[in-house]
């Protein structure tokens, strides 16, 4: 396969890029490598910008302010057509009056290439839809147009693949098995990908690096373990899952760790997990490395007395639990159906504890539920 | 009750027939009377024949009516259809000052009265030293079909997904390339569409058409001047074979589409 220009290639880089319509800031003054061969997903809710931002590298908007390079070439000001950069696009639109075939050399064509049939079987085999060459898209099924369009893309070996939310309007079954293959084909293929989505179950399974976008800007960015482990702002603790985020002070030093005062319990924290201003904390635990014990019961680590279920729901694999704290906090905590025994129920006084590695700590003046609502409206 | 029960239950079927029967027995009439051996008068039935059709040119003049028509026709629809797509691109696909204002003056030929229009037409073309005949009826025809042709291509156009051009884009097509490959081929069924309204459009005009063409004869100035004396069945023959013609390209324009969409 021919390369769509060779001479471009290497990290894309996004420094100081602002993009306004009117009064709405869609992006914010973003600066963002994304290292060459990478799996690179953008996450964050609807008008997060992360579309917008996806749209100035494909060269679909102008920024208002700031570039755009890939290596050494600025292309910030370039034409879609002139830049090695493909897209996936979030309804994929396939040429409707072309055949498959036609659909994939589009763009070998469009670059004078005139022996396209090689290159074409070859992206049809990686998709494993070799027999599909000659249909129209309509005659194909949801799954199978998504695989057409990464084709479609893939074959111009561009130097950066850009994929807008692809598998959104898949079912969850289809979805997760696309997401594997994804992930291969990009292992496969070595291209830098970048991905846009507001699913982060979609955006941890698939990439390296994650950015958390927020309000047009980068709110945290790093290695899907790294962001559920340790996030650094409310929002990304939220959104990445669930945690459980706790109003407290730092009261003293104990080696590495600080020592929390919340609500007259001590716990304690991990310096290198602390992202607090000052004293003022919110302490955050994701509810399933949370134990839970009838109350009474001598436990280690960080260990939060007084609680009371409020409710439990069993769901199989494991049972989640509110518990309701003297403070008059709920907190959710999830324990695996592993031990046997009498299930906890609604009323059971409890004591929870967790290892205090597993803590991390946000500035204590954040909003502690940023991140929650918008996530609970898209899934 | 048997009766009441089987009426109900066919009630749409027999408003079905009625309504046809309504809207086609002209047509059959039209058709019947193309046989009818009647010499110059067609008024009453006086026999069967084959002679009408097998010599269509008959009756004096008819296919030289019949011809001005298509020139007209011709001419006018790929001048309507070539100015009204770029008209309808324009509005549909770029801001500009004016913009409304155009989208409202293109509706205005299809909202006067064609006898206002025809009548205009004549004053303007007399006073600008233009004798009536062929090219003045040509460029009225333009002037009407344009409209029809915008309003038909942008209903197209609107209904295009920007993003397939923004895939082209993406796929180091350049502008013409986009437009060419991309745009056009998917536009192309709202312009053929417009081109046979056009065509349509301009073979039966008669008001406008019998205000400009002075000596010019076509087909309804024809049909219209010959039924004071008797229309003569070839007109009957025309007027038949143009209705199956229409007939035969809406089916086959049906079976392939359902063709494609397998």
């Amino acid at each position: 396969m021919a390369d769509a220009s060779s001479s471009t290639r290497g990290d894309l880089r996004i420094v100081d890029v602002t993009k306004s319509f009117g009064d709405f800031t869609a992006v914010d003054d973003l600066t963002l490598t994304i290292p060459e061969g990478s799996f690179f997903a953008l996450l964050g809710p609807s008008g997060c910008g992360k579309t917008t931002t996806l749209r100035m590298i494909a060269g679909l908007e102008e920024p208002t302010q700031g570039s755009i390079h890939i290596g050494n070439t600025d292309i910030t000001h370039t034409r879609p057509y002139q830049r090695p950069v493909n897209t996936v696009f979030q309804n994929y639109a396939l040429f409707p009056h072309l055949s498959i075939f036609e659909n994939i050399a589009f763009g070998l064509r469009r670059r004078g290439i005139k022996d396209v049939k090689e290159a074409v079987d070859k992206v049809l085999n990686l998709v494993e839809l070799p027999h599909l060459a000659q249909r129209k898209p309509v005659q194909l099924s949801g799954g199978q147009q998504q695989r057409i369009a990464l084709a479609r893309a893939i074959v111009n070996r561009p130097a950066l693949l850009l994929l807008d939310e692809p598998l959104g309007a898949l079912d969850l079954k289809l979805r997760r098995q696309m997401q594997i293959e994804l992930k291969w084909i990009q292992t496969e293929v070595g291209i830098t990908f970048v991905h846009v989505t507001h699913d982060q179950e979609e955006a941890m399974t698939m990439a390296d690096t994650i950015a958390v976008m927020n309000e047009g800007k980068v709110e945290q960015m790093g290695t899907p373990a790294d962001l559920y482990d340790n996030p650094k702002t409310a929002f990304v603790a939220n959104f990445l899952g669930q945690s459980n985020l706790i109003e407290g002070r730092i009261d003293g030093n104990d080696g590495d760790n600080f020592v929390v005062d919340v609500f007259g319990q001590k716990i304690k924290i991990n310096k290198n997990r602390s992202h607090a201003k000052d004293s003022s904390v919110l302490a955050g635990v994701r509810p399933e490395k949370i134990r839970i014990q009838p109350a009474g019961t001598a436990m280690s680590g960080n260990v939060l007395t007084g609680g009371v279920i409020s409710d439990a729901s069993y769901i199989g694999v494991s049972t989640q639990y509110q518990v309701e704290m003297p403070w008059k906090q709920e907190l959710m905590v999830f324990e695996q159906n592993d031990e046997g025994g009498q299930p906890l129920e609604k009323g059971d006084a409890v004591t929870l504890s967790w290892e205090p590695v597993f803590t991390f700590a946000l500035d204590g003046r954040e909003d502690a539920f940023a991140g929650s609502e918008v996530h609970a409206d898209e899934q | 009750m048997r009766l009441t029960w089987w009426f109900r239950k066919n009630l749409i079927r027999i408003y079905m027939v009625l309504g046809f029967t309504y809207l086609f027995v002209p047509v059959a009439y039209t058709f019947a009377f193309s046989f009818n051996n009647g010499g110059k008068s067609n008024l009453v039935w006086k026999g069967f024949t084959l002679g009408n059709w097998q010599n269509p040119c008959g009756a004096p003049d008819v296919c030289l009516a019949l011809g001005n028509s298509i020139r007209v026709g011709l001419i006018s629809t790929v001048a309507a259809t070539f100015l009204g797509t770029l008209i309808a691109f324009a509005l549909g696909r770029h801001q500009f000052k004016g913009r409304s204002t155009t989208n409202t003056l293109i509706f205005l030929p299809m909202a006067t009265p064609e006898v206002v229009l025809g009548a205009s037409l004549l004053a303007m073309f007399l006073n600008l030293g233009i004798n009536p005949g062929f090219w003045p009826v040509v460029i009225a025809h333009v002037m009407f079909c344009i409209s029809f042709v915008v309003v038909t291509v942008k209903a197209r156009i609107a209904s295009l997904d920007p993003r397939l051009e923004q895939a082209a884009m993406d796929l180091y097509a350049n502008e013409f390339e986009t437009f060419r490959k991309v745009t056009l081929p998917l536009v192309a069924p709202g312009i053929a569409g417009a081109a046979l309204l056009a065509f349509s459009l301009s073979f039966d005009d008669f008001i406008i058409t019998n205000f400009n063409s002075g000596t010019l004869t076509t087909f309804p100035k024809f049909v219209y001047v010959a039924s004071a004396r008797g229309i003569p069945a070839q007109a009957n023959v025309i007027g038949s074979a143009m209705f199956f013609l229409a007939l035969f390209i809406v089916i086959a324009g049906q079976l392939v589409n359902k063709r494609k969409a397998r």
